[in-house]
């Protein structure tokens, strides 16, 4: 894992863009990365037994981790401002933590919270982001009671400024409330990542499967679904499909 | 002919009602059929396989005689895994596959995708200058081929099918320049991360050119056709109207946005690939209605063409300067050239690695097989499609290959827009309402 928190300043004389990456905010950052997982092994091999040595290996899946304020620049604006409303509107605790990484700044949300922080988000005037990129949903089978992250990005036309919320909900209890009431363009959005996550969003007017046919058996997006694919052969050789092949881990 | 003789459109009886199959020619059997049920509340099942629903579309139409009261999109017939694929493969090699979602945009998916993984690999100020003008060049003279498109299935779609011949008649010119540039008129994974493929080919300034002044030519040919046909206008203006809170709500971006006269371009608001320093202007029109859109794609398309004369003068300062960034770590290692027996590995770099360099044998050994490493997190950078905000949500879990890739289509999103413009009007036009959304199944269901 790259450190990501070393500070690089923005080029000289380059005019940076609000809204867009903004690598000047980077020098303030002091994350603590957030383990996710820890693989063991590589080519299919696993622990002892095997002389190649691959099983031994062990690589750590760390996730950028939170960020401590000042974030710097429009982003402090922006989480002033939601901290402002989310006081006012009474949900303190929306925000459960922010990352700010490679110049973008992601706000996780508690899911109880979301549908009505999404309304502040949209409505105030010191936030207004009116438009909603849609919703696009990660499946970390080993983040234990967070398994599965829904990601929305939110757009300012007003501020020219983007945010992206993350979202998350164990995979025992898979619902998210649905943000349509806010951004109507999610309706399909949230369809999607119904079809192809099992996330079930509460509120949502219909949500059925969008892309893959209605009696369609499990949410193929996720981690524990296989690609399929058959074996193919050639020249006396068989390759197995792509996975069930030998990876790097 | 009645619909009992017709073995191939019969009619049935079902729990919801009379079902009738028809296959053209054949509309007598429904008016007969439906002066029987004493009901004129029809349901029309248009498409998938309709050659004016743009592509594999299901409409779910409700009608009152020839109003439409209810519209409904069934998608997910081009749904191929594209997104699930890319899991399994290298993050160079995610770029074959993206390319192939939105077929009439190839560029612009590689190109946000791209620029994904170059912010997480945090070598975005590293992209060389004339990789960033590459990128340019071949995204505007995509806008053009894939506007072209847009105008002509659109013309067809309503029986001008002289601006299909000649709309497909442009394209064309444009493909030669692609398949000239990346050797294939579609389907081009070019564009990588760190850069482009490949260099400019011998005489490609010189063939864009020739084919800036032609089309300077052609395209008031598309103007003098249609801006002011009476039968044009009588189709387009005034249908599927969708104004600016609409459109937000609906998270519509691109034509139809900009239809509404709010100048939102991510070219111009949130620039990209150097798009800051190129002289053009965001066409807006004020109708919000079809043929605004149609109107705004017309003068996108000039304005495209001001973009590539500009990044051809460029080019043309720029020869021999890197495509890929100069990070060898990242860099694709293998070069192609042109042959006797065609297009394959280059000569003199198979010289190197095989004779020369240890080194550059490992390097292209790791990088092609096992491919690099992505530093953790998620990056998201839209750009400007001739459709709208096409974004790419990049995840990577610090491995070799995408932890996950989601792409935020606008052909998908703006799709949405179908009932809102079109119930309350004529069967006929909500084809021309889809046209003008333009939306690309391959996009849509990816």
């Amino acid at each position: 894992m790259a450190e990501s928190t070393d500070g690089t300043d923005a080029p000289e004389g380059k005019e940076v863009i609000a809204g867009t990456q903004d690598h000047s905010l980077d020098t303030v950052r002091e994350t603590s990365d957030e383990v996710i997982t820890r693989r063991q092994g590589m080519f299919g091999v696993h622990g002892t037994g095997d002389t190649s040595g691959y099983g031994g290996l062990t690589r750590t899946v760390e996730m950028p981790g939170a960020t401590e304020p000042p974030y710097g620049g429009w982003m402090d604006d922006v989480a002033t401002a939601l901290a402002e409303a989310t006081r006012a509107g009474g949900l303190e605790s929306a925000v459960e933590k922010v990352v700010v990484h490679r110049g973008e700044i992601t706000f996780f949300v508690r899911r109880e919270d979301l549908a009505a922080t999404a309304r502040l988000l949209r409505d105030d005037e010191k936030l207004r982001f009116e438009f909603c990129s849609g919703v696009s949903g990660v499946h970390y089978p080993d983040d234990t009671g967070r398994e599965l992250h829904a990601v929305y990005h939110l757009l300012s036309m007003t501020h020219n400024r983007r945010i992206r919320l993350e979202v998350t909900c164990p995979d025992a209890d898979p619902h998210i409330p649905s943000v349509v009431a806010t951004y109507p363009t999610n309706d399909w959005h949230e369809r999607e990542t119904f079809d192809f996550f099992g996330i079930i969003f509460d509120g949502h007017p219909a949500l059925t499967r969008i892309q893959m046919p209605d009696d369609w058996p499990g949410h193929p997006q996720r981690k524990d679904y296989p690609l399929g694919g058959i074996p193919v052969e050639y020249k006396g050789g068989t390759i197995p499909p792509p996975d069930q092949r030998r990876s790097y881990s | 002919m009645t619909a009992e003789q017709d073995a191939y459109a019969p009619a049935s009886e079902t729990s919801q009602g009379r079902v009738f199959t028809v296959t053209g020619q054949d509309w007598d059997s429904i008016t007969e059929g439906i002066a029987d049920e004493h009901d004129n509340k029809v349901v029309v099942n248009m498409g998938p396989q309709h050659p004016s629903t743009h592509g594999v579309l299901r409409l779910i139409l409700e009608l009152e005689g020839e109003t439409v009261t209810e519209a409904r999109c069934g998608i997910g017939y081009l749904h191929t895994g594209i997104e699930k694929n890319m899991e399994f493969r290298s993050w160079v090699q995610g770029v074959t596959f993206c390319t192939r979602m939105d077929y009439l945009s190839p560029f612009y998916n590689e190109m946000t995708y791209c620029l994904g993984v170059e912010r997480l690999l945090d070598i975005e100020e590293d992209i060389p200058e004339k990789a960033q003008v590459m990128r340019v060049l071949l995204m505007e003279l995509n806008r053009i081929s894939s506007h072209l498109v847009c105008i002509a299935t659109g013309g067809m779609e309503i029986g001008a099918l002289t601006v299909m011949t000649i709309g497909f008649r442009e394209r064309e010119l444009v493909l030669d320049l692609f398949e000239l540039i990346t050797g294939l008129r579609m389907n081009h994974a070019f564009i990588r991360p760190g850069g482009v493929a490949q260099d400019m080919p011998a005489g490609a300034i010189d063939q864009i050119r020739d084919f800036i002044t032609l089309m300077k030519k052609r395209l008031p040919e598309y103007a003098a056709l249609c801006n002011a046909n009476p039968i044009f206008k009588a189709r387009l203006e005034g249908v599927g109207h969708l104004d600016l809170a609409g459109c937000l709500a609906l998270g519509i971006t691109g034509p139809p946005l900009r239809a509404t006269g709010y100048p939102w371009d991510l070219r111009k608001s949130q620039p990209y690939s150097g798009y800051e320093d190129y002289e053009f202007d965001v066409q807006t029109w004020d109708t919000a209605d079809s043929y605004g859109r149609f109107r705004i794609r017309l003068n996108e398309m000039w304005e495209s063409l001001r973009i590539v004369e500009q990044a051809v003068d460029r080019l043309a300062g720029l020869d021999g300067a890197p495509v890929m960034v100069g990070d060898k770590k990242i860099a694709w290692p293998s070069q192609l050239a042109i042959g006797s027996d065609g297009m394959g590995n280059s000569l003199d770099h198979i010289k190197h690695i095989m004779g020369e360099s240890m080194e550059a044998l490992i390097h292209h050994f790791k990088l092609v097989t096992e491919g690099f490493r992505v530093p953790a997190g998620q990056a998201y950078v839209p750009i400007e499609s001739p459709r709208g905000e096409l974004g790419a949500h990049v995840v990577s879990d610090g491995g070799t290959r995408p932890f996950r890739a989601h792409f935020r289509d606008p052909s998908f999103t703006n799709l949405q827009a179908t009932s809102v413009m079109s119930e309350g009007g004529m069967v006929a036009d909500v084809i021309v309402a889809i046209a003008s959304i333009d939306p690309v199944m391959g996009g849509v269901d990816r």
